[in-house]
């Protein structure tokens, strides 16, 4: 049997609210640790307590880490599952799972490892009771780590990092990790090919998830307001918000120069991010679908007003409550033209870890630029899960306070101002901001029809020239927008486009269509609405593009389309929305099935539904 | 109540060298006789008795009739008609750009007591530093005349037929949500109405003031009583107010009798002086300020004056101990953390 090095998925099936995410991110980190590329997804239910729950990793010498829907490796710990757990094992590949689950094995073609946890656990009377089941999850750590070669030290590391060091909760784990890897040392003999060997491929990387990145990121874009309301996947982004604040932005006065607000709903949320942005304050909020949908008619007075602001949406897929912990990009065409009459929205689309901490700061500067809401749209799997990152990067360039005019900007013009007149011809216009104490700084803001001076008027030539100078400050904003990261291949003729975190899975997908089916593609991954120019280059530079994205509408495909209609027929969308992040197997079986002209409906190996228990989902 | 003017400055200005007319909005559009001109009137009056830097005030409204009315006065300050019922929230963050800024709100009873009731209840709870009006007159007037959730049960209004609803009593809601200043009036008293805007706007957190304002178009019939007859038939005062600027010792002049005057220091060294008519009410006293208003609404009264206050409460600000520079004024030195620190957040991550 040939082994198997740094190349196979491990999947883990345990109870929601079993201890379990501790064990699985410390066999994630410690795999990081031995320099191999490596990805993990939570993939959770909406439930505190109870539901299965599993967690995927993936080690690729190579470095594609988009999640595969086969898993060599499956470890069960939870009778509710195991039936689907022990299916799903691919062929040959090796089921690994706690021996007091007593149900048919069914399976001939894969490798079994019982494991005693129960009994290794009660082997060491230092654990308490209440701990037994929490620290029961290291057995399969520690087995694991023997059977396919995890470095005991990093898993080590790992543990310390996970406590802050705190000695007595690593030991207590740690124990329990090497009881584990000396039973399967003693009793299991190795039947299956899948190996970890150390790399150097992780050097001078991080690990982190993508609403750390984008909270620590707004701190270093000089984040001062942030309101936010509770919900799944977005809350982790204003918690860290919390966590970090105090130590970036320590004064020695012991005062605070940023107030983080839990609101009493996603409508006060961002009203007081409004109200903020409104008073000078570099203001945010963060929420996902359900959130954005309330928020929809602040975001409408925004742009109206001209408010800056900054919203991030970490999207889950809908509609409505639709599956709380899963995954999606289904959100792009309701933030495009969120809120009613005629209106447009900045989005911006962070692609991984870099991004969500980079757009974090920039965020606020094109806000405050183009005096508008900008709507950073992430999604849980970028957002909640941990990835493999380049060390985040202090920001190249100083903040963009944008046009402001303050007491003394306002004498030299001897108070001659208007706030929405279009003085620099680029539609953006000058404001001030309250507690200027100028007499004539002042200006009545309002979502009702206003005039250069901001003044109520119904005056429709008025009204009408000033959406005119609002779509223009739409034009100017492709200049400042993040623009598209293009990978181009030589003599190309079909073209692929994707946003946010897909990238990884494309990317794979496009090595395997030109490996296996000869087909060569450039890929493009779009970072802004409206869109840059070198959308428009590209779009027009390929005979065929197929629009990849997850959900079920081809949301993006939608925009490009309404934007290059000479292009439309070339634009071929390629969508597919389940919860799941996205495969590169679904992304080649998209491609080529559109290619044939069938609609893509990609299959995912094994369903991965949750029993229909009528329990109540976490919003 | 008028001013004395310090010693050499002009007789028509005010401490800080300012004119009545700098205090004034736009002519409003409401309608003729409309109770919500008589409020921005003593709004003006107030804030100019109270010598307050029109630039130190932030406006804020909802929408509808009541939530047009920043733009009638105070032209000088910044104000944002915001959205139906959302004002507390454009509030909160608002006032956050610099915290030594003073909210002036006004709402109505749609805009606070129907669609933003929920943010009503928080604003309170967050003791922002600001007043809220509310001009309450039981009915839409934007919208040509529809049953507000303050309207009376058995009003008749012509479109709408009979309200078979029990009606909000805001004050009420007002201190069950533990707002720290509350007062009641009428439109039709327009003293009263000023002594509380002066000593609301003395109050540090919030202070609320439900002003019932009689709608002249759609609600004035005699029987209703968001109506300037019943209104002025049913009225009964707590007690006279008299608002004592800090500044200003010479007022104490007035004449009042022991045993019926009950002083009430306020956080910035101003004194309200109530001076009790029938009854004697403690306006310190939340079990109180429940009790006077159970007691008006059972005996069909309409009690006006200040009901509670609570002046030690810490506000919204001081809850989150900003900087004393206005964060609005912090630059990049102040928000950005340093260079070497993101070294520092790095070695944080695994």
């Amino acid at each position: 049997m040939d082994k198997v090095v740094n190349d196979f998925s491990i999947i883990v099936g345990t109870k929601n609210g079993s201890g379990s995410s501790t064990a699985n991110t410390t066999i994630l980190r410690a795999i990081f640790k031995m320099g191999i590329p490596v990805s993990g997804k939570n993939l959770f239910p909406s439930n505190i307590q109870g539901l299965p729950t599993w967690y995927t990793i993936r080690a690729s010498k190579d470095g594609f880490l988009a999640r595969r829907e086969e898993q060599e490796i499956v470890v069960a710990i939870n009778p509710d599952s195991f039936t689907r757990d022990l299916a799903s094992v691919a062929p040959g590949g090796a089921f690994y799972y706690a021996d007091d689950i007593k149900q048919p094995i069914t399976r001939a073609d894969i490798a079994m490892y019982p494991m005693p946890i129960k009994q290794i656990v009660r082997g060491d009377p230092s654990i308490p009771n209440d701990f037994r089941d929490l620290v029961g999850n290291m057995v399969y750590v520690g087995t694991l780590a023997q059977m396919i070669g995890i470095d005991l030290e990093t898993i080590h590391a790992a543990l310390s990092f996970h406590f802050k060091g705190k000695q007595k909760p690593v030991d207590m784990n740690f124990n329990m990790v090497k009881a584990g890897a000396e039973w399967a040392k003693a009793n299991l003999e190795k039947k299956d090919p899948f190996y970890l060997e150390h790399m150097d491929k992780t050097d001078g990387l991080i690990m982190a998830d993508g609403n750390t990145a984008a909270a620590i990121g707004s701190i270093f874009g000089g984040a001062q307001f942030v309101s936010w309301y509770p919900i799944t996947p977005a809350s982790s982004l204003a918690e860290a918000m919390n966590d970090y604040f105090p130590m970036l932005r320590k004064r020695e006065d012991g005062k605070y120069t940023y107030a983080v607000m839990q609101a009493e709903d996603e409508l006060a949320a961002i009203g007081m991010a409004v109200g903020a942005g409104w008073s000078g304050l570099r203001a945010m909020t963060s929420t996902s679908g359900p959130g954005l949908s309330l928020m929809t008619e602040f975001a409408g007075l925004a742009y109206y007003a001209e408010v800056p602001l900054v919203v991030w949406d970490i999207q889950r897929i809908g509609p409505s409550t639709g599956l709380p912990t899963r995954t999606s990009q289904a959100d792009l065409t309701f933030a495009n033209a969120i809120g009613h009459g005629d209106s447009e929205t900045i989005i911006i689309l962070p692609g991984n870890i870099n991004e969500c901490f980079d757009f974090g700061w920039q965020a606020f500067d094109l806000a405050e630029r183009l005096q508008t809401p900008v709507f950073v749209l992430s999604d849980l799997d970028m957002g909640m899960n941990q990835w493999m990152s380049r060390p985040f990067e202090y920001p190249d360039k100083p903040m963009d306070r944008g046009k402001v005019l303050w007491e003394k900007d306002l004498e030299e013009l001897k108070g001659n101002w208007g706030r929405y007149v279009d003085k620099d011809g680029d539609g953006i216009p000058y404001r001030t901001i309250p507690g200027n104490k100028h007499p004539l700084s002042s200006y009545f803001t309002r979502g009702t029809g206003h005039d250069e001076q901001a003044r109520y008027t119904e005056d429709n030539v008025v009204f009408q020239r000033n959406m005119e100078r609002l779509k223009k400050k739409f034009v100017t904003a492709k200049e400042y927008l993040p623009k598209s990261v293009t990978h181009m291949t030589e003599g190309a003729k079909i073209g692929v486009i994707g946003y946010g975190s897909t990238e990884a899975a494309i990317n794979e997908a496009r090595v395997q269509l030109e490996k296996e089916h000869g087909i060569k593609t450039s890929f493009m991954r779009v970072r802004a609405t409206p869109f840059t120019h070198d959308v428009d280059d590209f779009v027009h530079a390929h005979e065929v593009i197929y629009v990849v994205e997850m959900n079920r509408d081809g949301q993006l495909h939608k925009l490009l389309t309404l934007a290059y209609p000479e292009a439309a027929m070339n634009l071929k969308s390629v969508a597919f929305g389940d919860g799941m992040p996205a495969s590169a197997k679904w992304v080649r079986e998209g491609i080529l099935a559109k290619a044939n002209g069938a609609h893509p409906v990609p299959t995912s190996a094994i369903a991965r539904n949750e029993p229909s228990n009528g329990s109540k989902g976490a919003n | 109540m008028s001013q004395l003017p310090m010693a050499g400055a002009p007789a028509n200005v005010n401490l800080v060298g300012l004119a009545k007319h700098d205090y004034r909005g736009n002519p409003t559009t409401l309608c003729q006789g409309c109770g919500h001109n008589s409020i921005s009137n003593q709004i003006i009056s107030a804030l100019y008795e109270l010598s307050v830097l029109p630039e130190d005030v932030l406006k804020f409204s909802g929408i509808g009739c009541s939530s047009k009315s920043p733009t009638y006065f105070m032209n000088r300050s910044f104000g944002f008609n915001s959205l139906h019922g959302r004002m507390p929230s454009i509030a909160t963050g608002g006032l956050f750009g610099d915290h030594t800024l003073k909210g002036v709100a006004v709402s109505g009873d749609g805009d606070t007591a129907s669609i933003g009731m929920g943010q009503f209840k928080h604003i309170m709870r967050r003791n922002v530093n600001m007043v809220y009006i509310i001009e309450n007159n039981g009915v839409y007037g934007l919208t040509k005349g529809q049953f507000s959730a303050t309207a009376e049960r058995g009003l008749q209004l012509k479109k709408q037929g009979t309200n078979p609803y029990m009606p909000i009593d805001l004050c009420m809601e007002a201190v069950i949500s533990n707002a720290t200043f509350i007062a009641r009036s009428f439109a039709g008293n327009p003293k009263q109405v000023k002594e509380l805007i002066k000593a609301a706007y003395s109050h540090e957190g919030i202070a609320i003031l439900d002003i019932i304002s009689p709608c002249v178009t759609f609600n004035n019939n005699e029987d209703s009583h968001y109506s300037y007859p019943w209104g002025k038939e049913h009225e009964a005062p707590l007690h006279d107010i008299t608002y004592v600027p800090p500044r200003n010792e010479i007022m104490l002049e007035e004449e009042m009798k022991a045993g019926e005057i009950r002083e009430v220091a306020m956080h910035d060294g101003s004194i309200v002086v109530l001076k009790n008519l029938e009854k004697h009410h403690d306006p310190t006293d939340r079990f109180e300020a429940l009790r006077i208003l159970e007691e008006a609404q059972r005996n069909n009264w309409l009690i006006t004056g200040l009901i509670y206050i609570s002046p030690d409460r810490p506000t919204l600000a001081d809850i989150y101990q900003l900087v004393d520079t206005p964060l609005n004024r912090l630059t990049e030195v102040d928000l950005r953390p340093a260079p070497d620190i993101i070294d520092k957040v790095n070695a944080l991550m695994f």
